[in-house]
């Protein structure tokens, strides 16, 4: 898939650069008292729970909860102190007017405020890590992306992804495959290999198979492995999902 | 056109050189005109299976390196006369297989033969993926244990990405399982995967059962491809795979100490 380009895009690649559009997820940290004394203190246990998940994550500041009468506080200090957490502050939203021109001055970008999180691409310098905690993910694209469906046995040593969808498979996974999607999957079959569901993110991904024998199974990061499960699923059609940040298993 | 048959397994040790020795010399037991083909390049043993590694004088890589003809490599069985073996290098390793090379050679045999045996060496490696990349049916060796088992998985898949037809979006590689070193007692006892079990995580038709067999290493020892033996489980159950390759209905035997029960399960799955 990866050949099929038009010949106009062909000509693009041979320039000395593209331009072209395309969307991050980003965090937005969203500052509601910045002169509080524990702010950053918080933010500092926050941070260190994830190390890696945060480390070198761009951030967008939201401070739409600020008003006219908020006392005045220092952005470019407040930026210094979130890169000395290795978070990156990349641009900015809401804010009463000094808020916004101060932002403006420590180099933030304005970004367009409500859900969309569309910018250039020149702002952000990378995703996000997708990390091992189970971090609420902003909603998916609003466009319908067909389920990847998988006919024949996924084997031992085969890696399927589906992408920003939903996987289904209507053959067994052998042990030693590994079926990984960001939205749900459906094994209709054994599912003998290793499930990765939501790995972008989505804590409401779930998993179903119809004879739960797996190697591993991972919802938005929260795993278990075959030896902790118990007997009232092991082999039987079962259903997996998160709830209150545990991971479920529920015989169907 | 000659079809190109791959005796594969990912694992070592489980059985594919005494299969395709076995396998090829059935095939021209019963009339096709057959050639095996060693592809486990610095490590060759089918000559020997075969009971030829005396009359080896140019091998498989001498041809695919224009050092020798076809015809001067080619060995003719003394048994059988439809029966070639093509045997390959021993002081070469596996870079001395190019694709281009391969292909001429299965090119030139195809017009000649029937059927082309590849004996694939173990591994997934440029050797195995050689020997499998041009077949159009591949046949795969077993053991009843779970690495073995995993290690087939892991062909299969191979099979169905790397193959020739799958990489031309051809018709897929027919695949059919042939579980070798049964031993119907151990299964009973719980020591061995049963066939069923196998099947199960496999998902392709079962080609046939080989008992675990004393026969097997006194032929390997004489250089006699194990099916003719006729006297033994062995060579009697090879004689059974090849019959049901070439689409006739043949009952599994062995599969169980007395022989009774299961039977009827089997034969559904059988192709």
């Amino acid at each position: 898939m990866a050949a099929v380009s038009s010949a106009r895009q062909g000509a693009d690649r041979d320039g000395p650069f593209q331009l072209r559009g395309n969307s991050f997820t980003m965090m937005v940290l969203k500052v509601n008292d910045p002169a509080s004394p524990d702010f950053f203190t918080q933010l500092a246990v926050k941070v260190r729970q994830a190390p890696n998940f945060f480390r070198n994550a761009p951030v967008v500041l939201d401070f739409e909860e600020l008003t006219e009468d908020t006392p005045r506080f220092d952005i470019a200090a407040l930026v210094t102190n979130l890169r000395a957490l290795y978070l990156l502050p990349v641009g900015f939203r809401g804010g009463p007017r000094a808020v916004h021109e101060g932002a403006l001055a420590a180099g933030l970008t304005p970004m367009p405020a409500g859900r969309a999180a569309k910018l250039e691409s020149a702002a952000a310098p990378a995703d996000p890590q997708a990390g091992a905690a189970p971090i609420p993910a902003p909603p998916p694209e609003p466009v319908y992306r067909p389920a990847l469906l998988v006919t024949e046995p996924v084997r031992s040593g085969q890696q399927i992804y589906a992408e920003k969808t939903d996987l289904v498979i209507t053959a067994p996974v052998s042990p030693g495959a590994e079926v990984v999607a960001d939205g749900n999957i459906h094994v209709y079959g054994a599912l003998r290999g290793r499930a990765l569901a939501g790995v972008s993110g989505d804590t409401n991904a779930r998993i179903f198979c119809h004879s739960l024998e797996a190697e591993v199974v991972s919802v938005a990061g929260l795993y278990r492995v075959s030896e902790d499960f118990g007997n009232d699923v092991l082999k039987k059609p079962v259903q997996i999902f998160l709830r209150d940040g545990y991971l479920h298993m529920e015989p169907q | 056109m000659g079809k190109i048959i791959v005796m594969t397994s990912g694992k070592g040790g489980v059985g594919k050189t005494t299969s395709s020795a076995a396998f090829a010399t059935g095939l021209a037991l019963r009339g096709f005109k057959t050639v095996v083909i060693d592809f486990d390049v610095g490590l060759r043993n089918l000559d020997l299976i075969m009971g030829c590694e005396r009359r080896v004088v140019f091998d498989f890589i001498n041809v695919i390196n224009g050092e020798a003809k076809l015809s001067q490599a080619l060995i003719k069985d003394k048994r059988i006369d439809n029966l070639s073996i093509l045997p390959t290098s021993q002081t070469r390793d596996k870079d001395a297989l190019t694709r281009e090379g391969v292909e001429k050679v299965l090119n030139e045999l195809s017009k000649d033969f029937d059927y082309i045996v590849c004996d694939s060496p173990a591994g997934i490696e440029r050797g195995a993926l050689m020997a499998l990349y041009f077949a159009d049916h591949a046949v795969i060796v077993t053991n009843p244990e779970v690495s073995s088992v995993r290690d087939s998985d892991r062909i299969l898949g191979v099979l169905a990405s790397r193959s020739r037809r799958a990489e031309q979006g051809l018709e897929p590689v027919t695949q059919q399982l042939l579980l070798t070193r049964y031993d119907p007692e151990r299964v009973e006892r719980g020591e061995m995967l049963k066939v069923d079990d196998v099947l199960e995580i496999l998902a392709i038709p079962l080609l046939g059962v080989i008992p675990e067999s004393q026969a097997v290493l006194r032929a390997s020892n004489v250089g006699m491809p194990v099916i003719l033996d006729e006297a033994s489980n062995a060579g009697q159950a090879y004689l059974d795979a090849v019959s049901r390759f070439l689409g006739e209905d043949v009952e599994h035997r062995f599969v169980t100490p007395q022989k009774k029960g299961l039977f009827s399960r089997l034969l559904r799955r059988s192709a």
